[in-house]
């Protein structure tokens, strides 16, 4: 509630920032202040949640669950601000606008974590894809920016019309939006109910780009200024997947209805894991790469919407936090780059040593090896799916996917330490340097000791 | 406490090397390798005194019931302490040598030795397997950047492998952690656990596979001579001495414990995968004209027969496979220093190129002959009797079986007194009579090699007495 309030106040805020203020750095300054300010109004709440939840005005539940996820979504938008702020001013001149537009997400986002009302559920979904729209074609000279941001907008609004209808069917089988009180589990299942959630489930897979809902997605992330895909595809996305994972959790689990929704996600989840990750491998652009990743990373977090138990909520939570993390600070490297191919990267190592490192540690815990924080994620997620009891395929097909997935990450890797090249690279401050080792420690801390986040749920 | 020391005296060291220059890498990695080898030496000692001492428990992740469990036992501490041995050997052998950014060098070494020491000493699943991981990545980075021409893709090749491998095992090792009653991952927990046969039968599977592909045993062995062949020599001699030591491990420590009635169920797939990797490796040697290659393939051979008898299941067997990893890993690590002096020689390692090196390098020879004859378990060799109670203990089982394996020995003798024949008889070349016999360095390391040899192969029973120590 805190965080939403906040974030809410701070995108205001940052417009009217915007307006006054001339100075570029100050307009980040303010806001890295207000994102700090909404990270600690967040946390603030924790102690009133440690021993159980409340929901308000029927309509938001507060809980540790919620708490912890808005405070891992606002921790990586403030690694994000510090890593990457400077590269709003280059992007455009409306910078406190920029800011203002991804605090409208963040708003959205918290909503998404805390819905206890499927209107919030539909609110929290359009607000976090309306300011995105605007990002995406936030480059306006450029024809790619401006094609993303209409292509995105098409289709989201459509697969928002889904989920509207979703929502409908779902209301006139239970007679109440309520997401505690649906109680859909009876058997035989109301027919009303089942196209409902296939409904939403479709719209929801569309918003966290599971396949075959995906075709927007390396087209959006590749045209929209990297600065933006490096948000949409990481703190957004997790915001999908935390109001996948409620919606299912919450109101579709147990009884009879959860046979039906498990078979058709698994399959989705399957299509994902295999046309990410080999769409991926034959990519060419490191940025196009990421955006293929980030569908074959979406595949894992399926696991845990799919699994309804205390791993899957753990291993969202940890999910969000080592990938966004780690893509952050990949996608932050490859805006210092002139070349997002993977030649681009030849040679980095010996030119910026740091840089190079840094990334190899992101590329590792995507690639979930241990003692970064994506090995834990990973870990979760595949427990969760394997004491579920009936994904054992799934999960083999999961791993299989994850050996895959080391091919195009480590090509990034070899062109940085084993081929020889002079990359063109952007000055780097010791601002930059000091965001990058601060994420450095982040990864590993949670790699080594992840109960550090989990242990807080 | 010592067993900690012995994780943490290469992992400190390899992170200072990073910042060291000129000649302190090298120094370093001599010092922390003696420092090593004093540290495993006390664990036997301890070990034979206290053995309750050698174990650590603290707590890593308390929600999942895992925590950070080091222990030794016999097998262990034998491990760890080849595991020393070998850095103090490679160490030895390549401390004259201009090597190109020798901190990076002997920093991911050293991390690759901690990460060794983690694997043999772990005994809560999900800690072995974290090690198990760590223990490959500084090793893909010495290869790939070290290596011969085709390093990149080659290495490439034997991580993906691996890795593939290794996630089959963490999917396997959650299966388990959900059965156990405590929901711990102890070695313990898993040992007590009783799965119903359906259970073990696909659960197999998963182990051997990780297993099966790092000993390498046929077919998942396509990775293995091209990575000995690319790889920095320096890098092979570890690679082969003990990382393949890691997936024998696997199998006596975590494998047949933990799914015993799998285990015997699979028995006779395991056994013939592992002797058609015996022949069909001989055989390839014997073709072979490439030094490194034929090592490879030699050592495919022998480690497939360590994994038969290991599925033979039986005392003479085991004990044979627990002695054999000790020697073989010595041995190999005597072929690949006299394999690196060839190369930092000459700059070749084609057999047909060699010859009459003898006359110019008969120290070199002399050494050659003496380890290549332990390698195929010359009685009176530390090889022999390792060999000799793995063939009884196939034997035990089946003697066909035995026939098969024992076939290999007769194809060793043929391809080893080949290369011996060829590299260091006959006549020389233009090129061989160019080479010098063994620095100072060389000679020590190799010296110590052929010392084990000849203690162990006269007096094994210590050793014997060391690896029969059960945890």
């Amino acid at each position: 509630m805190n965080a939403l309030i906040s974030t809410a106040l701070s995108g205001v805020f940052l417009m009217f920032v915007g307006l006054f203020v001339r100075n570029k750095q100050h307009i980040k300054f303010f806001a890295i202040a207000a994102i700090i300010i909404s990270f600690i109004a967040n946390l603030a709440l924790y102690p009133t949640v440690q021993l159980g939840g409340y929901i308000q005005f029927g309509m938001i539940e507060v809980s540790k669950f919620s708490v912890l996820f808005n405070a891992v979504a606002l921790g990586a938008t403030l690694i994000y601000f510090l890593l990457s702020g400077s590269e709003f001013e280059k992007v455009g001149e409306h910078v406190g606008d920029y800011f203002a537009l991804i605090f409208f997400i963040l708003a959205g986002v918290s909503l998404a974590s805390s819905f206890s009302n499927l209107l919030m559920l539909f609110l929290a979904i359009e607000i976090m894809s309306i300011p995105q729209y605007v990002l995406a074609g936030a480059d306006r000279k450029s024809l790619k920016s401006n094609e993303a941001s209409l292509k995105y907008f098409l289709m989201g609004s459509f697969s928002t019309g889904i989920l509207l209808m979703g929502i409908a069917l779902i209301y006139g089988a239970a007679g109440t939006f309520n997401i505690t009180e649906l109680g859909l589990g009876a058997d035989p299942v109301h027919p009303l109910a089942l196209c409902g959630i296939i409904l939403m489930a479709f719209a929801l897979a569309f918003k966290v780009s599971a396949v075959p809902f995906h075709f927007w997605t390396p087209d959006v992330y590749d045209g929209s200024p990297t600065v933006f895909t490096s948000f949409m595809a990481t703190v957004v996305k997790a915001g999908g997947f935390v109001a996948f994972l409620r919606m299912f959790h919450v109101a579709f689990a147990g009884g009879a209805i959860s046979h039906h929704w498990t078979l058709i996600l698994s399959i989705i989840t399957a299509a994902t894991l295999i046309l990410g990750n080999f769409s991926a491998v034959f990519q060419q652009s490191v940025k196009r790469m990421l955006a293929y990743s980030s569908i074959a990373q979406a595949g894992f977090m399926l696991f845990a919407v799919i699994a309804i138990n205390q791993f899957a909520t753990q291993g969202i939570v940890l999910y969000a936090a080592a990938y966004s993390l780690a893509t952050i600070g990949v996608f932050a490297v490859l805006l210092k780059l002139k070349d997002y191919t993977f030649e681009g990267f030849n040679g980095l190592a010996r030119k910026q040593p740091l840089l190079a490192l840094a990334t190899t540690i992101f590329l590792f815990s995507l690639a979930g090896i241990p003692v970064t924080a994506g090995f834990f994620a990973k870990y979760f997620v595949l427990s969760a799916a394997i004491q579920h009891g009936h994904l054992l395929w799934l999960v083999i097909v999961g791993v299989l996917c994850a050996a895959i997935s080391v091919y195009y990450y480590f090509r990034v890797i070899m062109a940085m330490y084993f081929k020889q090249g002079d990359p063109e690279v952007e000055p780097v401050s010791g601002g930059f340097k000091a965001a990058l080792v601060l994420t450095i420690i982040l990864v590993l801390a949670l790699g080594l000791f992840p109960n550090l986040l989990i242990g807080c749920l | 406490m010592l067993t900690v020391l012995l994780i943490l005296i290469p992992f400190i060291a390899g992170l200072i090397a990073f910042g060291l220059k000129g000649s302190g890498p090298k120094v370093l990695g001599m010092i922390a390798s003696l420092a090593s080898v004093a540290t495993a030496i006390g664990t036997v000692c301890t070990l034979q005194a206290d053995p309750k001492k050698l174990s650590f428990v603290t707590n890593w992740i308390p929600q999942l019931g895992s925590q950070f469990r080091v222990g030794l036992d016999g097998m262990g501490t034998m491990l760890c302490l080849l595991t020393a041995i070998a850095f103090l050997l490679v160490f030895i052998t390549i401390y004259n040598r201009d090597i190109e950014r020798p901190n990076s060098f002997y920093g991911l070494m050293l991390l690759s030795q901690a990460g060794l020491v983690g694997v043999f000493t772990a005994f809560d699943a999900l800690q072995f397997y974290v090690f198990w991981e760590l223990a490959l990545i500084p090793v893909y980075f010495l290869c790939s950047m070290w290596g011969g021409e085709k390093r990149i893709p080659v290495t490439f090749k034997f991580f993906v492998y691996t890795f593939l491998g290794s996630l089959l095992m963490l999917v396997g090792i959650i299966y388990l952690y959900f059965q156990t009653p405590d929901h711990s991952f102890s070695w313990t927990s898993f040992t007590s656990l009783q799965l119903s046969m359906g259970d073990q039968k696909w659960l197999f599977w998963l182990f051997f596979v990780a297993f099966a592909i790092k000993m390498p045993v046929f077919p998942f062995h396509t990775w293995q001579p091209d990575t000995y062949e690319q790889s920095p020599t320096p890098v092979t001699m570890i690679l082969s001495g003990v990382m393949v030591k890691m997936g024998l491990f696997g199998v006596l420590r975590w494998l047949v414990p933990v799914l015993p009635e799998g285990a015997s169920m699979w028995t006779d797939v395991a056994i013939v995968l592992s002797i058609i990797g015996i022949i069909y490796a001989s055989c390839i040697a014997m073709v072979q004209s490439d030094l490194k290659r034929l090592i490879a393939y030699s050592s495919i051979a022998h480690i497939g027969l360590m994994s038969a008898a290991i599925f033979a299941h039986n005392e003479q067997g085991t004990q044979g496979v627990l002695l054999q990893m000790f020697n073989h890993g010595i041995n190999i690590i005597g072929l690949w220093i006299i394999v690196e002096v060839i190369q930092n020689r000459l700059g070749i390692k084609n057999m047909d190129q060699l010859g009459g090196m003898a006359r110019k390098a008969p120290r070199m020879a002399i050494f050659l002959v003496i380890i290549s004859l332990a390698n195929i378990g010359l009685p009176l060799t530390n090889g022999f009797i390792g060999e000799f109670l793995m063939f009884s203990g196939l034997f035990q089982y089946n003697h066909w079986f035995m026939a098969f394996a024992g076939l290999g020995i007769i194809l060793a003798a043929v391809y080893t007194l080949n290369m011996i024949q060829k590299v260091i008889f006959g006549e020389g070349n233009t090129l061989t009579d160019t080479t010098t016999d063994l620095q100072p360095g060389e000679t020590v390391a190799l010296s110590l090699v052929v010392i084990i040899i000849f203690v162990l192969g006269v007096y094994p029973q210590p050793m014997l007495d060391l690896v029969s120590k059960a945890f």
